[in-house]
């Protein structure tokens, strides 16, 4: 039997919801955007119902610690395919046993987890680290990103935090949404990037006469506090993987 | 701004500061208050890594590289010829703030030669900080130094605005930093370390007895030797910093592998390779002393006053104490599964709470990240190999090395060489 869902997190949890009321025996779960028919195996396309999915997500959040409860969230932001079915079974299992079972690192639904979760936080932390903003003529601290994982969920709080004075956007170019913070509040944005064909419409993201002198600075300073005689090009790409170096400041030739 | 001028005083700071090797920006909890700007992340962020793979965290430079001293093993030394420069306060302050606002770092790393005398120095530091968190409502990381000899007053005035604060050793032992610095010594170091560390203890006490008390020094203190320039032993080293964390309750030691800036005939020439390698044992010493629950003494002693190059300090303590060993992972304590060469913390604490579930097997373990191809030897879990054979130290030693490749040694001695 394969239960099939729409890809969003209340759909994943009324899969949940839908498996206990239906008492199936063995169960996978897949997102539709990858689900493949298959001749000797039935299927079922769970409609999201939130209010389903609220009841198995109040149930989880009773049943586990609130750090596991954020590793389940981080897991479900990997988008990876055989993630989804991990948090099915995970879910399935926690419910079918005594509360403490999310601790047993044996069990492979558990350690799937506590991995995804791993690599989420890892590239949440790599975007706290290596977003740049750039300055724009309108007075907003901008950057466009494409992680690894949709992070953007996680990362909301701490730039709010720290940058409290400044308006900000972060967009996520791969999955095209934005955040954008207003001195107030942190919401959800679209940007069209079409604009900028002509003069007519111009370009959505024009930089500040200043921006250029800083980033020449911070070019500058990074060149200034490598140590030549320690070049170590390994342990420098496994810390800043190529991927990311289109975000840097410093990784741009001037 | 003279943009030009302002890019040449950062090139010649920034150069200078370069070989303090302190990167952190953790352990401090500042928080952003009255909507200012920044505030601290507890474990710290490296938001680059130079070429040399070292992590960029904080806008790290000297506020001048003048200097009335001359110490050997320092760039900035009175009679080295270099291009001298000093920046303003407000210089700093604004190459600060918006680099900061950029997501460039996570705070500012302030330095100094020392011009004049070491109070006049160390009211130009105080006044950048105080600029940065009155001024400007500023709330990003700070490390300070603190000026050997500046008095207790602007110390500890210093400690309310600043989140870590550290002075640096230099020399693992004093008749190391005597033939290198005549002019300093350990107990210059010392006072002020222990000043520090008097106040911080006295805030912490204070505010259990009042609701409001400020922030002083909130990530503590740290200091930095400099490896290789002087003939010193790892166990010389190690034990200073050992005693350091003790008497000082110090948050870190960094160990700075020497890089020759100097023709000097008492260190090591121009043009020779730094001690990577020991450097990278150093440190192991000290996570193994700090997370691990090792005695300085079992790892470093009179038998064995210098760690091995070939291996690990942990692996090369197991291979010693054989008599530890096999540790069965279904029983043994949190402690011993710790010492377990291929253990790390992380990989205890899941073994630790998963064995309540049941005995773990070897796939399992390799599932929650343990090294088993080097855990294998000194184990045993629910389905590990009957072994008839009781391997000594060395020749576990001898399969561990034939089969992992060290990074630091990059020809194998022996492998035959054809031409």
């Amino acid at each position: 039997m394969t239960y099939i869902f729409d890809g969003s997190f209340p759909g994943l949890l009324t899969a949940v919801f839908e498996h206990f009321e239906r008492k199936a025996a063995k169960v996978k779960l897949k997102a539709a955007t990858v689900f493949q028919p298959e001749a000797f195996s039935e299927h079922l396309y769970v409609i999201t119902d939130s209010e389903k999915a609220d009841r198995v997500w109040t149930g989880l959040q009773k049943k586990i610690k609130r750090d596991w409860i954020r590793k389940f969230y981080c897991s479900y932001l990997s988008e990876i395919a055989e993630a989804y079915d991990h948090l099915f079974q995970f879910a399935i299992y926690i419910f079918q046993n005594e509360a403490g079972a999310e601790s047993n690192y044996g069990n492979d639904h558990v350690i799937a987890l506590s991995k995804y979760a791993k690599s989420v936080e890892r590239e949440k932390h790599r975007m706290e680290a290596f977003i740049r903003f750039q300055h724009t003529a309108d007075g907003i601290f901008y950057t466009g990103v494409d992680p690894d994982f949709n992070v953007l969920p996680l990362i909301s709080n701490h730039f709010k935090n720290r940058y409290a004075d400044q308006q900000w956007i972060i967009y996520d170019l791969k999955r095209k949404y934005g955040l954008h913070y207003n001195l107030d509040t942190v919401e959800e944005i679209t940007i069209d990037f079409s604009k900028g064909t002509n003069s007519k419409n111009p370009d959505p993201i024009l930089l500040d006469g200043k921006e250029e002198l800083y980033s020449v600075l911070w070019k500058d300073y990074f060149k200034s506090a490598n140590i030549v005689a320690r070049k170590n090009t390994k342990l420098h790409i496994r810390h800043v993987p190529k991927r990311y170096w289109k975000y840097l400041t410093e990784k741009q030739l001037s | 701004m003279q943009f030009d001028r302002i890019r040449e005083k950062l090139n010649i700071l920034a150069d200078a500061a370069k070989y303090d090797v302190s990167c952190s920006s953790s352990g401090s909890t500042r928080k952003n208050e009255g909507k200012g700007l920044g505030n601290s992340h507890t474990s710290g962020i490296c938001h680059t890594y130079t070429e040399d793979g070292r992590c960029v965290s904080l806008l790290k430079i000297l506020l001048t590289n003048h200097c009335i001293y001359d110490c050997l093993f320092c760039v900035s030394r009175k009679s080295n010829d270099v291009k001298r420069a000093a920046f303003s306060v407000d210089e700093v302050v604004e190459l600060t703030m918006n680099f900061y606002r950029r997501n460039y770092i996570e705070g500012l790393f302030l330095s100094s030669g020392i011009f004049k005398n070491a109070d006049f120095t160390m009211e130009r530091l105080l006044l950048v900080c105080k600029k940065l968190r009155l001024e400007q409502n500023y709330n990003g990381y700070i490390h300070l130094k603190t000026i050997p000899g500046a008095s207790d007053e602007l110390i500890k005035e210093a400690g309310l605005y600043a989140d870590r604060m550290s002075i640096n050793l230099e020399m693992p032992t004093e008749a190391g930093l005597k033939l290198l610095a005549p002019e300093k010594s350990h107990n210059d170091v010392i006072k002020p370390l222990s000043f520090v560390q008097q106040n911080i203890k006295q805030f912490a006490a204070d505010k259990k007895l009042i609701k409001h008390v400020p922030k002083f020094v909130p990530a503590g203190q740290s200091t930095q030797m400099v490896i290789g320039a002087t003939p010193e032993s790892d166990k010389d080293i190690m034990y200073t910093a050992n005693t350091f964390y003790k008497n000082f309750s110090l948050k870190r030691v960094y160990y700075s592998g020497y890089v020759p800036i100097s023709n000097d005939s008492r260190m090591p020439v121009l043009g020779t390779q730094p001690p990577l390698l020991r450097e990278n044992r150093l440190y192991q010493t000290d996570w193994l002393m700090r997370f691990y629950g090792f005695k300085v003494q079992e790892i470093l002693n009179d038998a064995n006053p210098n760690l091995d190059v070939d291996i690990d300090p942990k692996l090369s303590w197991a291979i010693r104490n054989m008599q530890h060993f096999p540790i069965d992972i279904n029983k043994a304590d949190y402690k011993m599964i710790l010492r377990i060469p291929g253990i790390g913390v992380m990989s205890a604490q899941k073994i630790v709470q998963a064995r309540k579930f049941g005995k773990l097997r070897i796939d399992q373990l390799k599932k929650i990240g343990v090294a088993y191809n080097r855990a294998k030897h000194f184990i045993t879990c629910a389905d590990s190999p009957y072994q008839l054979k009781d391997y000594q130290g060395t020749q576990i030693k001898a399969f561990i090395l034939a089969d992992s490749q060290s990074k630091y040694i990059k020809t194998d001695s022996n492998q035959l060489i054809l031409f």
